[in-house]
């Protein structure tokens, strides 16, 4: 299982706490996790890629172990750590608006 | 005894203002949705405790809300059984997307941005129309769950549209209580339109507007910036119109217009709106001009024609009458059914008025919300 963290809207918007498990096949990668995200949520779809393109919303970005994979392709794997439930997948939204 | 709901949308949160028919004692329950930009809030008139909500954020997009228990609780609709709820989200643009006029004069994309406007079918509590930014309609028929868009309203000339300064969003939809086959739709640097065929075919219905400096051709089809449309439901073939300047009514459903802004201090303002059971009784907020989207003098008056335009007098009492530079914005004014007809407004500063007697005398029902969007009234029995 592979924990994500979500943003305090989508808590709210998905009625869940600050942190959630979800199951990722193989290959464990950026574009599953977020597959993965929607399907265990489905209220959240649109929220963090658009429904259409499925492109990462701007002010939408995505962390893990101390990274930035906001601009990586869907296909990029996730780290080790996040993968073994070690280390979270962070959904942010992004500090905008001044 | 009867009693009144408003819905009120802000920039940071829903509302939702409650009293008995005097309008004299209010309960204010929220925020809902607090920290979201709530655009528009509006009940079924069939099914009064059915409330359908915009609710939109720049970081997460486009959320349709809906309460079947009059606001108490919400839920994203669909779930269950397909549609799943992610999919009262999904506002895509049928077939290929398109494009329009962009600030330079080349042509640009669609691309959605939110839900402005949701009016609920007056006879099926589950079809709603939903007026959205990049200017479109889209129509649900299964309480929410899912949008289509009706298409035929951007054919309507809509490679010449052209965004102003707020967006170019479809602001006003009205659906003709006789008829409801015929809807009209306005957009905001675009026009008015109305469709006779539930939403199938469009076309531009604005002659006779004026705008001289921002639109030189006098026989423009599109391009005029109409800031609101309002209509009595027994004569749906009489429309009223905010425009950007000049106020404006129509006598045959749009097919032209003339300006009936009279002796109004100034004919710049966003709302427009009917009594209840007055006709030709309509209401305007002057504000001081495009440049200054503050009210004249810093005086917060409503002006009220009892003779569908051109003869206007000030509201003043119960409102600021000195050091007020708030604006009152194009979906932030109501009327209820109640025997002495309530008209509503909201401001950018906070405020939602009450006046329960015509417009004669009004009190604020609440000072220090977030930025008003938008007021709806629901009467209640």
């Amino acid at each position: 299982m592979i924990r994500v963290v979500l943003p305090y809207h989508l808590q709210n918007l998905a009625r869940v706490g600050d942190e959630v498990q979800v199951k990722v096949g193989h290959p464990a990668t950026l574009g599953a996790v977020l597959d993965a995200i929607e399907a265990a949520y489905p209220v959240l779809r649109g929220t963090i890629r658009d429904h259409g393109t499925l492109k990462r919303r701007p002010f939408v970005r995505f962390y893990a172990c101390q990274e930035d994979l906001s601009l990586n392709p869907p296909e990029t794997p996730l780290p080790a750590s996040v993968i073994n439930g070690s280390e979270p997948f962070l959904v942010i939204g992004a500090i905008a608006g001044g | 005894m009867s009693s009144v709901r408003v819905l009120v949308g802000t920039k940071k949160g829903a509302f939702i203002l409650t009293a008995d028919g005097k309008r004299e004692q209010w309960k204010i329950n929220g925020a809902f949705f607090g920290g979201w930009e709530m655009y528009h809030l509006k009940g079924s008139p069939v099914h009064q405790d059915r409330i359908y909500a915009s609710q939109t954020s720049g970081w997460f997009g486009q959320i349709i809300q809906r309460s079947d228990d009059g606001g108490k609780t919400w839920s994203v609709p669909g779930g269950g059984t397909v549609p799943e709820p992610g999919e009262s989200n999904k506002f895509v643009y049928d077939g290929e997307v398109g494009t329009h006029k962009w600030y330079d004069g080349t042509q640009h994309p669609w691309e959605f941005k939110r839900i402005w406007h949701l009016e609920p079918s007056l006879t099926d509590p589950d079809t709603a129309f939903a007026g959205a930014e990049d200017a479109a309609i889209f129509k649900t028929t299964d309480g929410g769950a899912t949008w289509k868009e009706l298409p035929g309203l951007r054919a309507a000339k809509g490679h010449l549209w052209q965004p102003g300064a707020g967006g170019m969003g479809l602001h006003t939809i009205l659906i003709d209580p006789i008829n409801e086959q015929r809807m009209f739709g306005a957009i905001s640097a675009a026009g008015v339109f109305r469709t006779d065929d539930g939403g199938t075919n469009w076309k531009p219905i604005n002659r006779g507007l004026k705008s001289a400096y921002e639109l030189p051709d006098p026989n423009a089809d599109v391009g005029h910036c109409v800031h609101r449309i309002a209509m009595h439901s027994s004569r749906p073939d009489v429309l009223f119109m905010q425009k950007h300047w000049d106020v404006l009514r129509s006598d045959n459903a749009g097919d032209m217009w003339y300006e009936v802004s009279g002796n109004l201090p100034t004919d710049f303002g966003f709302p427009i709106d009917v009594h209840t059971h007055e006709p030709e009784t309509i209401y305007v907020v002057p504000i001081t001009s495009d440049s200054e989207h503050f009210p004249p003098d810093g005086k917060l008056r409503v002006y009220r024609s009892r003779t569908g335009g051109n003869e206007w007098e000030p509201l003043t009492h119960g409102l600021p009458q000195e050091n007020c530079y708030v604006n009152v914005l194009r979906d932030a004014m109501a009327v209820d059914s109640l025997d002495s007809c309530g008209i509503y407004f909201g401001t950018t500063g906070g405020q939602v008025y009450c006046s329960p007697d015509g417009g004669d005398h009004w009190h604020a029902i609440v000072r220090d919300l977030p930025a008003v969007y938008s007021v709806e009234v629901q009467t209640l029995p």
